[in-house]
């Protein structure tokens, strides 16, 4: 037993638990409860409303003219507003419902989305030098050589949520919204992951950390403008850019299957009011319906992670080899030697890259019509699946007759 | 990984095994499985085949175990948990059991290599490097130096190389089960203008 106890690194778990903590409670929580109150407002915008712009500090109660609104930007408490008024709702279980699988369907479909966020490089290494820590902290809590691998298993496992929510509600309409939503995803997971191949292919790796590093080093998978692959720089390559064709049918196929695999419009089939009143979560009401709400927005937020991890650079700062040489601090990752601001401002460029990704994806919602499911289907199995086969060849050929380096 | 993880991922990947045949009521079966499918993963994931572990999830447990979800919610489930066992079949089951239980025991007993305790067989990346020599791929050879197992490179270079022919047999195996669903699923004498 003391051979067990000497064994476990204290340190190394005491830096993971606060990883863990800040990142899931600190970050993701936040993000996608400012994610709906994003999609409120951008919506508003497009459709030429306003939006809630009204909830803020609430002085009026206690006999003040004015509620405070924090930056001087209305509505900014917006999500605590609705996260209460989740909680204090009356939480109704129908007496229809097989009321285990009821009350399980909800955590199945927000936990997956949330461990997916254990393999995400968020950042390159925190140098805590200052603080008595003599080794850098790499900003990941776990870094697998299986990352996407892992992201892509834990969350299908997000499918089995949706599909006993329908089941377990014993109601016609969340059944059918389950059935659609676990046939839409399974037939999506494949696009999805035969459309990064040629990524994995193009890094030879499967380590998240090691892609953002390269891309920090060679410049950004889609937009390879610095670093050894940009055209005025002395090892200019020509495959680099001949890449950059499968590249981008990747990066259309990945998006695309995407917002499938997390249930958006254009592909929400599976609570799509018109047809199946609100889908699998017909039954559902107060928070047990907010977990599957926060659910999606965290699958998406895993989502828009990824795609910036895999093709924008992951943390890696736009133009850092440009910066680095104007300002003369050191903007880029040198492995064991990165400044503690240039640590930081890789979590904020990083963040800032997956908030623009959610910015896109709350602006496609609200611009494009919802799909008919037979069109979901042939999308999916009839032009993704063979178009993604034959990107993974022709990057392959790309490959043998221009191998980078 | 510790003994104690062990224990309790082999406790999980039992005791769901035996939930799939004790329960009545197929979708929990179904669940069930997809449990102990995750257990197993954990159990391949503490012997540093991180890659077989996550493929055990993302395949089975993810995708083969929900379609199969899939058909039991189809069915009517208050029938099936009607249903009395048939003593026959579970007779049969014990006897299979058993006779699969003295063919695992024999072949563990004749395995040399699983006489080793885990601390005599640790990782020796190190040595690995320098069996390998220059035919080391690249990767291979920088995660071996880092000290970490490049476990899905190492399988996709087996995989591709050395079984290079018995993966096309196997591929050429599921192209005509596929090709057999499909010729069975489609309906013969469709009425006009059906779809598929």
């Amino acid at each position: 037993m003391d051979a067990l106890f000497a064994s476990i690194d204290l340190f190394f778990l005491a830096i993971s638990a606060v990883k863990i903590v800040l990142l899931v409670f600190a970050v993701i929580l936040p993000m996608v409860a400012y994610s709906v109150y994003a999609e409120r407002r951008f919506s508003a915008i497009i459709q030429d409303r306003v939006g809630p712009n009204r909830t803020g500090i609430p002085l009026t109660l206690f006999g003040f003219k004015k509620d405070i609104q924090i930056l001087g930007i209305g509505g900014l408490l917006q999500p605590m507003a609705d996260g209460l008024k989740f909680i204090l709702k009356e939480d109704f279980t129908p007496g229809h419902v097989n009321k285990f699988y009821y009350w399980l369907a909800p955590c199945l479909t927000m936990v997956p989305a949330l461990l997916t966020c254990a393999v995400m490089p968020f950042g390159s290494e925190l140098d805590l030098n200052w603080f008595g820590i003599a080794q850098p902290i790499k900003s990941v809590i776990a870094d697998l050589n299986v990352g996407p691998l892992y992201m892509f298993a834990i969350s299908s496992l997000g499918v089995y949520g949706i599909v006993l929510a329908g089941w377990s509600s014993n109601s016609k309409y969340p059944f059918l919204g389950g059935v659609r939503s676990s046939s839409q995803m399974i037939s999506y997971e494949i696009s999805l992951g035969l459309s990064i191949i040629p990524v994995l292919m193009i890094f030879g790796e499967l380590n998240l950390s090691k892609m953002s590093a390269y891309q920090d080093a060679n410049g950004w998978l889609l937009v390879p403008l610095w670093g050894d692959s940009a055209p005025w720089s002395n090892g200019w390559h020509f495959g680099r850019w001949l890449l950059w064709i499968p590249v981008c049918i990747s990066f259309v196929i990945f998006t695309i299957s995407m917002f499938a695999e997390t249930n958006r419009t254009p592909f929400d089939l599976a609570e799509c009011e018109t047809e199946l009143v609100a889908g699998y979560h017909t039954e559902y009401s107060s928070m047990k319906f907010a977990l599957f709400f926060l659910g999606e927005y965290a699958a998406m937020i895993i989502g828009s992670g990824l795609a910036v991890t895999l093709f924008l650079g992951g943390w890696s700062i736009p133009f850092a080899p440009l910066l680095s040489k104007l300002t003369g601090l050191q903007f880029h990752f040198v492995p064991g030697a990165t400044p503690l601001y240039t640590g930081l401002l890789h979590i904020a460029t990083f963040f800032a890259k997956v908030f623009g990704c959610i910015l896109f994806f709350i602006w496609v919602r609200w611009t494009l019509p919802r799909f008919r499911f037979d069109q979901l289907m042939a999308l999916g199995w009839k032009v993704f699946f063979e178009l993604a086969l034959v990107n993974v060849i022709l990057t392959a050929g790309i490959l043998i007759w221009c191998p980078l380096k | 990984m510790s003994s104690p993880l062990f224990y309790i991922f082999a406790a999980i990947t039992l005791l769901f095994g035996a939930m799939v045949i004790a329960s009545k009521n197929p979708v929990t079966s179904a669940l069930s499985l997809a449990v102990s499918f995750v257990g197993l993963a954990a159990l391949f994931v503490s012997l540093d085949a991180y890659f077989i572990g996550t493929i055990q999830v993302l395949v089975y447990a993810g995708a083969v175990m929900v379609l199969f979800l899939f058909i039991i919610m189809l069915l009517d489930i208050k029938a099936a948990e009607k249903l009395k066992p048939n003593y026959a079949a579970v007779a049969a089951a014990v006897l299979l059991f058993v006779v699969l239980i003295m063919q695992v025991a024999a072949v563990l007993t004749g395995f040399e290599a699983g006489r080793k305790s885990t601390t005599d067989a640790q990782l020796r990346p190190q040595q690995a490097l320098v069996a390998m020599g220059d035919k080391a791929l690249p990767t291979i050879a920088n995660d071996l130096k880092a000290g970490q197992l490049p476990d899905t490179k190492l399988m996709g270079l087996q995989l591709y190389h050395k079984y290079g022919f018995h993966l096309q047999m196997v591929g050429l195996l599921l192209l005509v089960g596929t090709v057999g669903v499909v010729v069975l699923s489609k309906k013969e004498n469709s009425p006009k203008g059906g779809r598929e």
